[in-house]
């Protein structure tokens, strides 16, 4: 199946969206509206509008900021780690990957934000900031990701940039956008040698950044004596769940483009299905992490963990902890182990149990070990003992989510979702 | 075998030479200390001191160096040559609840939240329960202090650990840290207006005066009574003397009623320890056991609250 240079651009080249992509895009501004309402209230407010007391200290905005973290992981995953493996077949997956990446490191620092009591004082993180604190190294490694990102996303596009100058020439305002942010690609060997070696450094540099954002965002929570968190295998047990929940949002975002754009020929079959043993063996990996993280301390049953693990096993959190576990992990390796469940289709589906379960895990991460601390529950109110997030947090938890697609959305208007040079090489 | 035996010989004589610098240096020293007394002593002026074994001694006048602190109070310093201490007694304790009371009237406490409590304590089901107040630690190696992002929380050089609120983001992260969950966050307006009617300036060793809003407060260790040579408010105010507070340099401590104990015999006599001590925080705080108690733990069973944190008495 060969095609022609002009059809290739022609199929591929960003296009407007249709009623249904309006009305997404709508949807998404009315949620991100409502949130900054929310929001709004708890700036006047205070953070008395959530759910969060004194022993439940840190709540869903904590938890969602991890989950923004894990998810931005697949970007080294798919354009690094891949790219540099020399899996030909995964060229087509990279932009994708990559946008979901700086859409997600991006909302992950803004909702750590929205978790701080005063957020005016912002500043201070740069005017008295203490190297000793984790908080700082995830300032340092979050920015320095994020801007990695960026780049990671932006030189595969000058080629493509070039191409679409040409191909909306019709279109000067547009034409002159994409001519500007090509900066003169003119595709020769000078070029072309600058380029790969740019692209190549920044891959490797992307993965120690990777692990550094979220091994930091685990000693956020390692580092504290609290049953739960108290463990030297937070770091890597992180990572190991990022690049499944990063994975699982890959799969889910790419049978949506795939379906909105109908890029059929470009992401086939055959993606879907390594993507799907890719998942099978990242879960498996994520599983055994969890059986070190929980077994390990239910073996000794030491009297801090022992109140915290019965609350997940047997108690309050034990409905939201086995469903992570089983239609978050264990399902989907059980489904995509077998060929037919590597479809789209059901892989699409699978994705979804993935992400939404990587979501919940995060929040049991969070929330349970706060509620058992190492005094007694005594002398406060007793609304005080329990945590669940109140509509304020729940907008603007939302919210943020919304802004995360709504970032991808928008860069999957303007940007072409297949890179548009590496096909047409790929294809000669 | 012969030139390794030389060797030795010339190390030998090398360590002893220097051994000699070393002791001319010492005598010299020795003589210097020796003759200045009996210069002075002809002014014959002596003056008496006590030891850090308590024992008085008589000494040339000239042999003292009055100690001046010469720079001036820092609030992020605090007393160079202070260490402050508290002993809390379990074995008294009837959770009177009084401290409390004091404390939240102190630091002018509105919310929902003591920084202050004394909880129901009982090891297992077979030891006896026991009532146990709590506030900061004052931890020489503080959790809290450690994640702080923006140096707002800070340990002074006389112990103290305390939280600057207009540094503080509001991050919780110190909270989380802290094994002993005594800080607690300011998550509405505090609503202070009637109650603090000076206008001092705010300074971060008067924790609560004023709260603010999306920041974290705490036990300050009252430095604010300290510096008037008063006791803190939870010592003055407890009925029973459960608690005495003092300068570890000076090894004593003085509880409500005024008595003075040497902080190292008492320490020691009563088998003190000091809450989770197993962390490596090192507290400032030392609890003598529940033994001998001077009353029934069920009188305090009148007082307890589980589910109310600000305890309100205002006489």
């Amino acid at each position: 199946m060969k095609k022609t240079r002009n059809l290739i651009i022609e199929e591929l080249a960003p296009k407007k969206f249709g009623f249904l992509g309006q009305v997404w895009v709508a949807f998404l501004c009315l949620v991100i509206v409502a949130a900054l309402f929310a929001y709004y209230q708890q700036v006047t407010k205070g953070l008395v509008v959530t759910g969060m007391r004194d022993y439940a200290l840190w709540g869903v905005y904590i938890s969602n900021f991890v989950f923004f973290v894990a998810i931005s992981l697949v970007g080294s995953l798919v354009t690094a780690v891949l790219r540099l493996s020399g899996a030909q077949w995964s060229t087509p997956l990279t932009r994708i990957s990559e946008v979901i990446a700086v859409a997600a490191i991006i909302m992950g620092g803004l909702t750590i934000i929205i978790d701080m009591g005063r957020p005016d004082r912002i500043l201070h993180i740069f005017m008295y900031g203490r190297l000793q604190s984790p908080i700082i190294w995830d300032v340092l490694v979050i920015s320095t990701y994020l801007m990695i990102s960026v780049l990671l996303l932006y030189f595969p596009l000058l080629p493509d940039f070039a191409i679409l100058k040409k191909h909306f020439s019709d279109r000067p305002k547009l034409s002159n956008w994409y001519g500007k942010l090509s900066l003169k690609w003119k595709g020769n060997a000078k070029q072309k040698n600058i380029y790969n070696k740019s692209i190549r450094t920044l891959s490797v540099l992307i993965i120690p950044v990777a692990f550094g954002i979220h091994t930091v965002t685990a000693w956020l929570f390692a580092t504290t004596y609290r049953p739960g968190w108290d463990s030297t295998n937070f770091g890597p047990y992180f990572i190991a769940g990022a690049f499944v929940a990063g994975t699982g949002a890959v799969v889910t975002i790419m049978y949506i483009l795939q379906k909105a754009y109908k890029l059929e020929d470009y992401i086939t079959d055959k993606h879907f299905d390594n993507m799907g043993k890719l998942l099978v063996m990242l879960c498996l990996v994520y599983l055994y992490f969890n059986v070190n993280e929980y077994l390990v301390p239910a073996y000794k049953t030491t009297k801090e963990e022992a109140g915290h693990l019965s609350d997940l096993f047997t108690g309050h959190y034990s409905t939201m902890f086995w469903s992570a576990i089983i239609f978050g992990l264990i399902v989907p390796v059980v489904v995509l182990i077998f060929r037919k469940g590597r479809k789209p289709l059901p892989l699409f589906i699978m994705g979804l149990f993935v992400v939404v379960g990587a979501w919940w895990k995060r929040y049991i991460i969070v929330t349970p070990t706060l509620l058992e601390p190492f005094v007694p529950l005594e002398g406060t109110p007793e609304s005080w003992h329990e945590y669940w997030p109140t509509t304020i947090e729940w907008m603007i938890t939302f919210g943020t989510l919304a802004s995360a697609l709504l970032i991808m959305t928008i860069l999957f208007r303007y940007l072409p979702i297949i890179p548009i040079q590496e096909t047409i090489e790929e294809n000669e | 075998m012969n030139e390794k035996i030389k060797q030795n010989r010339r190390e030998f004589l090398k360590k002893g030479a220097q051994f000699g610098l070393v002791a001319t240096a010492g005598g010299v020293m020795l003589t210097q200390y020796f003759s200045e007394p009996t210069m002075a002593g002809n002014e014959g002026e002596m003056v008496e001191l006590m030891t850090t074994e308590g024992d008085l001694v008589l000494v040339p006048k000239s042999q003292v160096e009055e100690h001046h602190n010469e720079s001036a109070y820092n609030p992020r310093e605090g007393f160079v040559d202070k260490k402050f201490v508290m002993v809390v007694d379990l074995a008294k304790c009837k959770n009177a609840k009084k401290c409390q009371s004091a404390c939240n009237k102190g630091h002018y406490i509105t919310g929902d939240n003591a920084w202050l409590k004394i909880y129901k304590m009982q090891e297992s089901e077979e030891t006896a329960p026991y009532w146990m107040p709590t506030q900061c630690q004052h931890c020489d190696k503080p959790p809290c202090v450690k994640v702080c992002p923006v140096d707002a929380t800070f340990k002074r050089k006389d112990g103290i650990v305390l939280i600057d609120n207009e540094r503080c983001i509001g991050c919780r992260f110190c909270m989380a840290a802290c094994p002993y969950s005594v800080r607690i966050f300011n998550w509405d307006e505090p609503k202070q207006a009637e109650l603090i009617i000076d206008d001092e300036p705010y300074t971060p060793d008067y924790c609560g005066k004023p709260s603010v809003k999306g920041t974290v407060d705490k036990c300050d260790f009252c430095p604010h009574e300290t510096a008037k040579g008063e006791l803190p408010f939870c010592v003055k105010a407890c009925p029973n003397d459960v608690f005495a507070f003092g300068d570890m340099y000076e090894d004593a401590v003085t509880n409500g009623s005024g008595q003075t104990f040497q902080l190292s015999k008492l320490l020691k006599d009563r088998g003190a320890h000091r809450f989770m001590e197993s962390l490596g925080t090192e507290p400032s705080v030392y609890y003598l056991p529940p033994v001998d108690r001077s009353d029934d733990f069920e009188v305090g069973l009148d007082n307890y609250t589980p589910n109310q944190s600000v305890f309100k008495d205002l006489e």
